[in-house]
Protein backbone atom coordinates (compact mmCIF):
# COMPACT_ATOMS: atom_id res chain seq x y z
CA UNK A 1 0.00 0.00 0.00
CA UNK A 2 1.31 3.47 -0.96
CA UNK A 3 1.69 5.61 1.94
CA UNK A 4 -0.91 8.35 2.87
CA UNK A 5 1.62 11.07 2.78
CA UNK A 6 3.11 10.08 -0.73
CA UNK A 7 -0.67 10.55 -1.77
CA UNK A 8 -1.44 13.91 -0.20
CA UNK A 9 2.09 14.83 -1.74
CA UNK A 10 0.97 13.78 -5.69
CA UNK A 11 -2.14 15.77 -4.91
CA UNK A 12 -0.20 19.08 -3.45
CA UNK A 13 1.94 18.29 -6.36
CA UNK A 14 -0.84 18.37 -8.80
CA UNK A 15 -2.71 21.71 -7.75
CA UNK A 16 0.54 23.25 -7.70
CA UNK A 17 0.69 22.34 -11.16
CA UNK A 18 -2.55 23.85 -11.82
CA UNK A 19 -1.80 26.91 -10.06
CA UNK A 20 1.25 28.40 -11.19
CA UNK A 21 3.81 27.84 -14.18
CA UNK A 22 7.17 25.70 -13.93
CA UNK A 23 9.94 24.52 -16.26
CA UNK A 24 9.12 21.52 -17.88
CA UNK A 25 10.59 18.13 -16.87
CA UNK A 26 12.47 18.23 -19.86
CA UNK A 27 13.87 21.86 -19.59
CA UNK A 28 13.45 25.03 -21.61
CA UNK A 29 9.81 25.68 -21.75
CA UNK A 30 7.56 26.92 -19.16
CA UNK A 31 4.40 24.43 -18.79
CA UNK A 32 1.92 24.58 -15.47
CA UNK A 33 -0.59 27.16 -14.73
CA UNK A 34 -4.33 28.01 -15.22
CA UNK A 35 -3.58 30.22 -18.58
CA UNK A 36 -1.10 27.04 -20.04
CA UNK A 37 -3.78 24.33 -19.17
CA UNK A 38 -6.85 26.43 -20.27
CA UNK A 39 -5.03 26.54 -24.10
CA UNK A 40 -5.63 22.69 -24.04
CA UNK A 41 -8.83 22.84 -22.01
CA UNK A 42 -10.48 25.36 -24.84
CA UNK A 43 -9.00 23.06 -27.60
CA UNK A 44 -11.18 19.79 -25.77
CA UNK A 45 -14.55 22.22 -25.52
CA UNK A 46 -14.39 23.37 -28.40
CA UNK A 47 -13.58 19.82 -30.03
CA UNK A 48 -16.14 18.43 -27.99
CA UNK A 49 -19.12 21.61 -28.64
CA UNK A 50 -18.76 20.84 -32.32
CA UNK A 51 -18.99 17.00 -31.98
CA UNK A 52 -22.13 17.42 -29.87
CA UNK A 53 -23.48 20.33 -32.29
CA UNK A 54 -23.12 18.24 -35.16
CA UNK A 55 -24.76 14.68 -33.85
CA UNK A 56 -27.65 16.89 -32.46
CA UNK A 57 -28.18 18.33 -36.15
CA UNK A 58 -28.48 14.72 -37.33
CA UNK A 59 -29.91 12.16 -34.28
CA UNK A 60 -32.58 14.98 -33.29
CA UNK A 61 -34.60 15.55 -36.40
CA UNK A 62 -33.98 11.71 -36.90
CA UNK A 63 -35.30 10.63 -33.52
CA UNK A 64 -38.41 13.04 -33.44
CA UNK A 65 -39.25 12.02 -36.98
CA UNK A 66 -38.78 8.34 -36.39
CA UNK A 67 -40.72 8.91 -32.95
CA UNK A 68 -43.76 10.94 -34.49
CA UNK A 69 -44.34 8.32 -37.14
CA UNK A 70 -43.68 4.96 -34.48
CA UNK A 71 -41.60 3.21 -36.97
CA UNK A 72 -37.93 2.17 -37.37
CA UNK A 73 -37.78 1.35 -33.52
CA UNK A 74 -35.78 -1.39 -34.11
CA UNK A 75 -33.22 0.98 -35.85
CA UNK A 76 -33.46 3.36 -33.05
CA UNK A 77 -33.18 1.32 -29.90
CA UNK A 78 -31.04 -1.21 -31.75
CA UNK A 79 -28.29 1.31 -32.46
CA UNK A 80 -28.53 2.88 -29.09
CA UNK A 81 -27.60 -0.85 -27.64
CA UNK A 82 -24.84 -1.29 -30.28
CA UNK A 83 -23.37 2.14 -29.75
CA UNK A 84 -22.43 1.30 -26.09
CA UNK A 85 -20.43 -1.59 -26.99
CA UNK A 86 -18.35 0.35 -29.25
CA UNK A 87 -14.94 0.85 -28.04
CA UNK A 88 -13.97 4.77 -28.39
CA UNK A 89 -11.00 4.65 -28.38
CA UNK A 90 -10.61 2.32 -31.66
CA UNK A 91 -12.99 4.22 -33.55
CA UNK A 92 -10.77 7.32 -33.03
CA UNK A 93 -8.00 5.84 -33.89
CA UNK A 94 -9.60 4.32 -36.98
CA UNK A 95 -10.83 7.32 -38.46
CA UNK A 96 -7.45 9.42 -37.85
CA UNK A 97 -5.69 6.59 -39.49
CA UNK A 98 -8.08 6.55 -42.44
CA UNK A 99 -9.00 10.52 -42.72
CA UNK A 100 -6.26 11.79 -41.06
CA UNK A 101 -5.79 13.95 -37.99
CA UNK A 102 -7.13 17.82 -37.01
CA UNK A 103 -10.03 19.08 -35.25
CA UNK A 104 -12.32 18.63 -37.59
CA UNK A 105 -11.37 14.81 -38.78
CA UNK A 106 -11.30 14.18 -34.18
CA UNK A 107 -14.75 15.55 -34.27
CA UNK A 108 -16.03 13.49 -36.94
CA UNK A 109 -14.84 10.54 -34.74
CA UNK A 110 -16.52 12.30 -31.80
CA UNK A 111 -20.05 12.96 -33.22
CA UNK A 112 -20.36 9.52 -34.24
CA UNK A 113 -20.09 8.30 -31.01
CA UNK A 114 -22.77 11.32 -29.61
CA UNK A 115 -25.29 9.84 -32.20
CA UNK A 116 -26.78 6.63 -30.60
CA UNK A 117 -27.95 7.85 -27.10
CA UNK A 118 -29.47 10.94 -28.57
CA UNK A 119 -31.27 9.03 -31.07
CA UNK A 120 -32.54 6.19 -28.75
CA UNK A 121 -33.80 8.81 -26.12
CA UNK A 122 -35.41 11.02 -28.61
CA UNK A 123 -37.20 7.88 -30.01
CA UNK A 124 -38.24 6.45 -26.61
CA UNK A 125 -39.11 10.28 -25.66
CA UNK A 126 -41.22 11.14 -28.55
CA UNK A 127 -42.93 7.38 -27.81
CA UNK A 128 -43.28 7.85 -24.45
CA UNK A 129 -45.90 11.13 -24.85
CA UNK A 130 -49.49 10.46 -23.89
CA UNK A 131 -51.34 9.40 -26.89
CA UNK A 132 -54.94 10.79 -26.63
CA UNK A 133 -52.44 14.39 -26.32
CA UNK A 134 -51.52 13.81 -29.59
CA UNK A 135 -54.71 12.96 -30.73
CA UNK A 136 -56.47 15.80 -29.24
CA UNK A 137 -53.75 18.09 -30.90
CA UNK A 138 -54.65 16.50 -34.17
CA UNK A 139 -58.29 16.95 -33.36
CA UNK A 140 -57.62 20.88 -33.16
CA UNK A 141 -56.37 20.81 -36.51
CA UNK A 142 -52.68 21.05 -36.05
CA UNK A 143 -49.90 20.06 -39.12
CA UNK A 144 -47.74 17.05 -38.31
CA UNK A 145 -44.88 19.44 -37.67
CA UNK A 146 -46.82 21.93 -34.99
CA UNK A 147 -47.71 18.04 -33.17
CA UNK A 148 -44.17 17.34 -33.06
CA UNK A 149 -42.55 20.95 -32.42
CA UNK A 150 -45.52 22.28 -29.95
CA UNK A 151 -46.94 18.81 -28.27
CA UNK A 152 -44.42 16.29 -28.52
CA UNK A 153 -41.40 17.48 -28.15
CA UNK A 154 -41.79 19.81 -24.79
CA UNK A 155 -43.06 16.79 -23.28
CA UNK A 156 -40.51 14.43 -24.47
CA UNK A 157 -37.93 17.32 -23.92
CA UNK A 158 -36.49 15.85 -20.26
CA UNK A 159 -35.76 12.35 -21.32
CA UNK A 160 -34.28 14.05 -24.75
CA UNK A 161 -32.29 16.03 -22.85
CA UNK A 162 -31.06 13.06 -21.17
CA UNK A 163 -29.72 11.44 -23.93
CA UNK A 164 -28.10 14.79 -24.50
CA UNK A 165 -26.33 14.89 -21.39
CA UNK A 166 -25.05 11.26 -21.91
CA UNK A 167 -23.61 12.14 -25.18
CA UNK A 168 -21.97 15.34 -24.10
CA UNK A 169 -20.09 13.40 -21.39
CA UNK A 170 -19.43 10.59 -23.81
CA UNK A 171 -18.18 13.09 -26.09
CA UNK A 172 -15.79 15.14 -23.75
CA UNK A 173 -14.68 12.40 -22.39
CA UNK A 174 -13.51 10.60 -25.34
CA UNK A 175 -12.20 14.02 -26.53
CA UNK A 176 -9.35 13.55 -23.90
CA UNK A 177 -8.27 10.52 -26.04
CA UNK A 178 -8.23 12.68 -29.19
CA UNK A 179 -4.58 13.65 -27.55
CA UNK A 180 -3.21 10.21 -28.62
CA UNK A 181 -3.54 11.33 -31.97
CA UNK A 182 -1.94 14.88 -31.97
CA UNK A 183 -5.05 17.29 -31.38
CA UNK A 184 -3.80 18.90 -28.32
CA UNK A 185 -6.78 18.31 -25.61
CA UNK A 186 -6.47 18.16 -21.91
CA UNK A 187 -5.16 14.37 -22.41
CA UNK A 188 -1.70 16.01 -23.23
CA UNK A 189 -0.99 16.46 -20.35
CA UNK A 190 -1.31 12.46 -19.28
CA UNK A 191 0.36 11.43 -22.25
CA UNK A 192 3.31 13.20 -21.73
CA UNK A 193 4.14 12.09 -18.21
CA UNK A 194 8.07 12.61 -19.66
CA UNK A 195 7.70 16.66 -20.54
CA UNK A 196 4.87 17.24 -17.78
CA UNK A 197 5.97 14.91 -14.80
CA UNK A 198 3.82 12.83 -12.54
CA UNK A 199 2.44 16.72 -11.08
CA UNK A 200 1.16 17.95 -14.87
CA UNK A 201 -0.33 14.08 -15.54
CA UNK A 202 -2.13 14.22 -12.17
CA UNK A 203 -3.43 17.94 -12.57
CA UNK A 204 -4.51 16.49 -15.92
CA UNK A 205 -6.56 14.33 -14.52
CA UNK A 206 -8.43 16.89 -12.31
CA UNK A 207 -9.18 19.14 -14.52
CA UNK A 208 -10.90 16.77 -16.90
CA UNK A 209 -13.10 15.54 -13.63
CA UNK A 210 -13.55 19.05 -12.70
CA UNK A 211 -14.62 20.21 -16.34
CA UNK A 212 -17.10 17.21 -16.96
CA UNK A 213 -18.83 17.66 -13.59
CA UNK A 214 -19.24 21.23 -15.16
CA UNK A 215 -20.97 20.23 -17.84
CA UNK A 216 -23.23 17.38 -16.38
CA UNK A 217 -24.53 20.04 -13.86
CA UNK A 218 -25.05 22.78 -16.56
CA UNK A 219 -26.91 20.63 -18.86
CA UNK A 220 -28.58 19.28 -15.58
CA UNK A 221 -30.14 22.65 -15.31
CA UNK A 222 -30.88 23.00 -18.76
CA UNK A 223 -32.63 19.87 -18.87
CA UNK A 224 -34.58 21.41 -15.88
CA UNK A 225 -35.36 24.48 -17.57
CA UNK A 226 -36.56 22.66 -20.71
CA UNK A 227 -39.16 20.35 -18.63
CA UNK A 228 -42.72 22.18 -19.07
CA UNK A 229 -44.13 23.48 -16.14
CA UNK A 230 -47.02 20.68 -15.82
CA UNK A 231 -44.28 17.55 -16.34
CA UNK A 232 -42.26 19.06 -13.20
CA UNK A 233 -45.88 19.60 -11.19
CA UNK A 234 -47.06 16.03 -12.26
CA UNK A 235 -43.81 14.76 -10.85
CA UNK A 236 -44.29 16.38 -7.65
CA UNK A 237 -47.59 15.21 -7.08
CA UNK A 238 -46.88 11.78 -7.98
CA UNK A 239 -43.89 11.12 -5.66
CA UNK A 240 -45.47 12.79 -2.71
CA UNK B 1 7.90 9.25 -29.93
CA UNK B 2 5.38 10.15 -27.53
CA UNK B 3 6.14 8.14 -24.55
CA UNK B 4 2.37 6.70 -22.86
CA UNK B 5 2.37 7.64 -19.36
CA UNK B 6 2.26 3.20 -18.79
CA UNK B 7 6.00 2.64 -18.67
CA UNK B 8 7.38 0.65 -21.08
CA UNK B 9 4.09 1.46 -23.36
CA UNK B 10 5.48 3.73 -26.31
CA UNK B 11 3.11 4.52 -29.75
CA UNK B 12 5.65 2.48 -31.88
CA UNK B 13 4.93 4.07 -35.23
CA UNK B 14 6.04 7.25 -35.34
CA UNK B 15 10.09 5.63 -34.81
CA UNK B 16 9.00 3.06 -37.17
CA UNK B 17 9.98 3.55 -41.33
CA UNK B 18 8.63 0.20 -42.72
CA UNK B 19 5.24 0.67 -42.51
CA UNK B 20 2.58 2.94 -40.63
CA UNK B 21 2.07 0.95 -37.36
CA UNK B 22 3.81 -1.87 -37.36
CA UNK B 23 6.67 -2.49 -34.48
CA UNK B 24 10.17 -2.17 -35.80
CA UNK B 25 10.57 -6.01 -34.33
CA UNK B 26 7.98 -7.28 -36.81
CA UNK B 27 9.43 -5.34 -39.80
CA UNK B 28 12.58 -6.69 -39.62
CA UNK B 29 11.28 -10.19 -39.43
CA UNK B 30 8.55 -10.05 -42.04
CA UNK B 31 8.42 -8.48 -45.39
CA UNK B 32 5.80 -6.11 -45.43
CA UNK B 33 4.29 -5.38 -48.56
CA UNK B 34 1.21 -5.69 -50.18
CA UNK B 35 -2.25 -5.05 -47.62
CA UNK B 36 0.12 -4.80 -45.11
CA UNK B 37 2.74 -2.38 -46.61
CA UNK B 38 -0.10 -0.21 -47.63
CA UNK B 39 -2.35 -0.72 -44.37
CA UNK B 40 -4.64 -1.81 -46.19
CA UNK B 41 -8.03 -1.37 -44.43
CA UNK B 42 -7.93 -5.23 -43.14
CA UNK B 43 -5.40 -7.55 -43.92
CA UNK B 44 -7.29 -11.02 -43.50
CA UNK B 45 -4.18 -12.75 -44.06
CA UNK B 46 -2.15 -10.73 -41.32
CA UNK B 47 -5.32 -11.18 -39.20
CA UNK B 48 -5.26 -14.90 -39.57
CA UNK B 49 -0.95 -15.27 -38.74
CA UNK B 50 -1.10 -12.97 -35.99
CA UNK B 51 -4.14 -13.81 -34.39
CA UNK B 52 -2.54 -15.10 -31.50
CA UNK B 53 -0.91 -11.57 -30.35
CA UNK B 54 -4.41 -11.04 -28.99
CA UNK B 55 -5.27 -14.07 -27.19
CA UNK B 56 -3.61 -13.15 -24.06
CA UNK B 57 -5.26 -9.57 -24.05
CA UNK B 58 -8.68 -11.10 -24.97
CA UNK B 59 -8.73 -13.15 -22.07
CA UNK B 60 -7.64 -10.26 -19.66
CA UNK B 61 -9.85 -8.09 -21.01
CA UNK B 62 -12.54 -10.67 -20.00
CA UNK B 63 -10.94 -11.13 -16.61
CA UNK B 64 -11.19 -7.55 -16.17
CA UNK B 65 -14.96 -7.28 -16.82
CA UNK B 66 -15.42 -10.37 -15.10
CA UNK B 67 -14.05 -9.17 -12.49
CA UNK B 68 -15.29 -5.06 -12.38
CA UNK B 69 -18.92 -6.24 -12.93
CA UNK B 70 -19.03 -9.00 -10.30
CA UNK B 71 -17.79 -6.77 -8.37
CA UNK B 72 -20.32 -3.71 -8.89
CA UNK B 73 -23.05 -6.18 -9.36
CA UNK B 74 -22.72 -7.25 -5.99
CA UNK B 75 -22.37 -3.55 -4.20
CA UNK B 76 -25.46 -2.11 -6.55
CA UNK B 77 -27.68 -4.79 -5.35
CA UNK B 78 -26.59 -4.46 -1.64
CA UNK B 79 -27.25 -0.70 -1.73
CA UNK B 80 -30.33 -1.37 -3.86
CA UNK B 81 -31.27 -3.96 -1.04
CA UNK B 82 -30.20 -1.36 1.86
CA UNK B 83 -32.77 1.24 0.53
CA UNK B 84 -35.58 -0.88 -0.37
CA UNK B 85 -35.63 -1.21 3.59
CA UNK B 86 -35.34 2.60 4.34
CA UNK B 87 -36.60 4.47 1.39
CA UNK B 88 -34.00 8.19 2.40
CA UNK B 89 -31.34 6.09 1.17
CA UNK B 90 -32.26 5.83 -2.66
CA UNK B 91 -31.76 9.71 -3.50
CA UNK B 92 -28.48 10.13 -1.92
CA UNK B 93 -27.21 6.75 -3.33
CA UNK B 94 -28.78 7.62 -6.64
CA UNK B 95 -26.89 10.96 -6.56
CA UNK B 96 -23.49 9.22 -5.60
CA UNK B 97 -23.36 6.93 -7.81
CA UNK B 98 -24.58 9.48 -10.94
CA UNK B 99 -21.25 11.87 -9.45
CA UNK B 100 -18.55 9.16 -10.16
CA UNK B 101 -21.16 7.76 -13.40
CA UNK B 102 -19.62 11.47 -14.35
CA UNK B 103 -15.80 10.84 -14.11
CA UNK B 104 -14.30 10.34 -17.44
CA UNK B 105 -12.83 7.21 -17.10
CA UNK B 106 -9.22 8.39 -18.19
CA UNK B 107 -8.96 10.71 -15.22
CA UNK B 108 -10.56 8.68 -13.26
CA UNK B 109 -7.83 5.93 -13.98
CA UNK B 110 -5.03 8.36 -13.26
CA UNK B 111 -6.64 10.06 -10.05
CA UNK B 112 -6.41 6.77 -8.74
CA UNK B 113 -2.60 5.83 -9.68
CA UNK B 114 -1.21 7.67 -6.66
CA UNK B 115 -3.42 5.91 -4.48
CA UNK B 116 -3.76 2.80 -5.93
CA UNK B 117 -0.47 2.54 -8.46
CA UNK B 118 -0.33 0.96 -11.62
CA UNK B 119 -2.30 -2.32 -11.47
CA UNK B 120 -5.47 -4.40 -12.15
CA UNK B 121 -7.06 -2.12 -8.72
CA UNK B 122 -6.98 1.06 -10.71
CA UNK B 123 -8.51 -0.89 -13.43
CA UNK B 124 -11.23 -2.60 -11.46
CA UNK B 125 -11.90 0.19 -9.42
CA UNK B 126 -13.48 3.04 -12.45
CA UNK B 127 -14.94 0.21 -13.86
CA UNK B 128 -17.21 -0.92 -11.47
CA UNK B 129 -17.97 1.93 -10.04
CA UNK B 130 -19.36 3.13 -13.45
CA UNK B 131 -21.77 -0.38 -13.01
CA UNK B 132 -23.18 0.65 -9.79
CA UNK B 133 -25.58 3.27 -11.29
CA UNK B 134 -27.70 1.24 -13.49
CA UNK B 135 -27.48 -1.69 -11.84
CA UNK B 136 -28.97 -0.07 -8.64
CA UNK B 137 -31.34 2.18 -10.55
CA UNK B 138 -33.19 -1.19 -12.24
CA UNK B 139 -33.28 -3.45 -9.08
CA UNK B 140 -34.70 -0.51 -7.24
CA UNK B 141 -37.21 -0.31 -9.98
CA UNK B 142 -37.83 -3.87 -10.30
CA UNK B 143 -38.68 -4.21 -6.36
CA UNK B 144 -40.62 -1.17 -6.42
CA UNK B 145 -42.35 -3.28 -9.68
CA UNK B 146 -43.53 -6.41 -7.42
CA UNK B 147 -47.24 -6.15 -7.84
CA UNK B 148 -47.97 -5.74 -4.26
CA UNK B 149 -50.84 -9.28 -4.66
CA UNK B 150 -47.70 -11.18 -4.78
CA UNK B 151 -46.30 -10.15 -1.59
CA UNK B 152 -49.57 -10.77 0.01
CA UNK B 153 -50.20 -13.89 -1.30
CA UNK B 154 -46.45 -14.79 0.37
CA UNK B 155 -47.77 -13.02 3.65
CA UNK B 156 -50.66 -15.54 3.10
CA UNK B 157 -48.63 -17.98 2.78
CA UNK B 158 -46.92 -16.92 6.38
CA UNK B 159 -43.56 -16.25 4.85
CA UNK B 160 -41.31 -13.74 6.99
CA UNK B 161 -40.17 -10.68 5.18
CA UNK B 162 -36.74 -11.92 4.92
CA UNK B 163 -39.00 -15.17 2.84
CA UNK B 164 -40.82 -13.13 1.37
CA UNK B 165 -37.83 -10.80 -0.44
CA UNK B 166 -35.81 -13.78 -1.44
CA UNK B 167 -38.45 -16.10 -2.71
CA UNK B 168 -40.97 -13.42 -4.18
CA UNK B 169 -39.36 -10.13 -4.59
CA UNK B 170 -36.36 -10.86 -5.75
CA UNK B 171 -37.57 -13.24 -8.35
CA UNK B 172 -39.76 -10.99 -9.55
CA UNK B 173 -37.70 -8.24 -10.11
CA UNK B 174 -35.16 -10.25 -11.49
CA UNK B 175 -36.15 -9.44 -15.49
CA UNK B 176 -35.12 -5.34 -14.60
CA UNK B 177 -32.11 -6.45 -12.25
CA UNK B 178 -30.51 -8.05 -15.43
CA UNK B 179 -31.73 -5.47 -18.16
CA UNK B 180 -29.34 -3.36 -16.11
CA UNK B 181 -27.05 -5.77 -15.63
CA UNK B 182 -26.74 -5.84 -19.95
CA UNK B 183 -26.15 -2.56 -20.25
CA UNK B 184 -23.75 -2.67 -17.29
CA UNK B 185 -21.40 -5.28 -19.32
CA UNK B 186 -21.72 -4.15 -22.35
CA UNK B 187 -21.04 -0.90 -21.48
CA UNK B 188 -17.53 -1.90 -19.99
CA UNK B 189 -16.35 -4.37 -21.94
CA UNK B 190 -15.90 -1.46 -24.34
CA UNK B 191 -14.67 1.08 -21.61
CA UNK B 192 -12.08 -1.86 -20.31
CA UNK B 193 -10.19 -0.88 -23.62
CA UNK B 194 -9.18 1.80 -21.63
CA UNK B 195 -7.56 -0.24 -18.66
CA UNK B 196 -4.31 -0.34 -20.38
CA UNK B 197 -3.99 3.01 -19.27
CA UNK B 198 -4.17 1.97 -15.54
CA UNK B 199 -1.03 -0.59 -16.65
CA UNK B 200 -3.78 -3.55 -16.27
CA UNK B 201 -3.41 -4.49 -20.11
CA UNK B 202 -6.37 -5.89 -22.10
CA UNK B 203 -7.25 -5.57 -25.29
CA UNK B 204 -6.44 -1.73 -25.51
CA UNK B 205 -2.73 -3.16 -25.60
CA UNK B 206 -2.03 -4.66 -28.50
CA UNK B 207 -4.40 -1.71 -29.90
CA UNK B 208 -1.74 1.16 -28.35
CA UNK B 209 1.05 -0.51 -29.30
CA UNK B 210 0.27 -0.14 -33.11
CA UNK B 211 -1.93 2.81 -33.38
CA UNK B 212 -2.42 3.39 -36.88
CA UNK B 213 -2.25 0.13 -38.46
CA UNK B 214 -5.77 -0.71 -39.71
CA UNK B 215 -5.46 -4.24 -39.39
CA UNK B 216 -4.79 -4.14 -35.54
CA UNK B 217 -7.40 -0.83 -34.90
CA UNK B 218 -10.07 -2.83 -36.46
CA UNK B 219 -9.31 -6.16 -35.10
CA UNK B 220 -8.92 -4.94 -31.41
CA UNK B 221 -12.71 -3.22 -32.48
CA UNK B 222 -14.24 -6.41 -33.46
CA UNK B 223 -12.90 -8.94 -30.61
CA UNK B 224 -14.09 -6.26 -27.95
CA UNK B 225 -17.54 -6.20 -29.61
CA UNK B 226 -17.87 -9.49 -29.71
CA UNK B 227 -16.98 -9.99 -26.85
CA UNK B 228 -19.65 -7.24 -25.87
CA UNK B 229 -22.24 -9.31 -27.78
CA UNK B 230 -21.69 -13.20 -26.73
CA UNK B 231 -21.36 -11.89 -22.63
CA UNK B 232 -25.16 -10.26 -23.33
CA UNK B 233 -26.35 -12.97 -25.45
CA UNK B 234 -25.22 -15.20 -22.08
CA UNK B 235 -26.83 -13.00 -19.66
CA UNK B 236 -30.23 -13.07 -21.76
CA UNK B 237 -29.94 -17.01 -21.94
CA UNK B 238 -29.28 -16.51 -17.91
CA UNK B 239 -32.41 -14.47 -17.65
CA UNK B 240 -34.91 -17.23 -19.47
CA UNK B 241 -33.13 -20.20 -17.02
CA UNK B 242 -33.88 -18.24 -13.77
CA UNK B 243 -37.09 -17.32 -14.84
CA UNK B 244 -38.61 -20.03 -16.20
CA UNK B 245 -42.20 -19.07 -15.30
CA UNK B 246 -41.95 -16.00 -18.18
CA UNK B 247 -41.66 -18.62 -20.56
CA UNK B 248 -44.48 -20.50 -20.26
CA UNK B 249 -46.55 -16.68 -19.76
CA UNK B 250 -44.75 -15.71 -23.52
CA UNK B 251 -45.65 -19.55 -24.87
Amino acid sequence: MIPLASIIDAFVGAFDFILHQREAVTGGVQVGGPEYIWTFARTQLEVSAVALAGALAVALPVGLVLGHIGKGEFFAVGFGNAGRAVPEIAVVFLLASLIGIGLGNVALALGILGLPPILTNTFVAMRQVDRTTVDAAEGMGMRPWEVILRVELPLAAPTIMAGIRTAAINIFATATIASFVGLSTLGDFITNRSVYGDDGVLAGAIVIAVLAALIELTLAGVQWLVTPRGVKLQRVTRSA
Amino acid sequence: MIPLAAEGVLLADAANKCAPGLPADFCQKHEVTGCVGGNGLFCFDWAADNFDRYVGPFFRHLEIVAISVVAGFVIAVALALLSHRHRALAPPILGGTGVLYTIPSVAFFFLLLPITGFGLATAVIPLSAYTLQIIYRNTLVGLANVPPDAKDAGRGMGMSERQLLWRVELPLATPEIIAGLRIATVSTVAIASLAFLAGAGGLGQPLIEQVSFNTNIILVGVLTMAMALVLDLLLVLAQRFVTPWRRVRAG
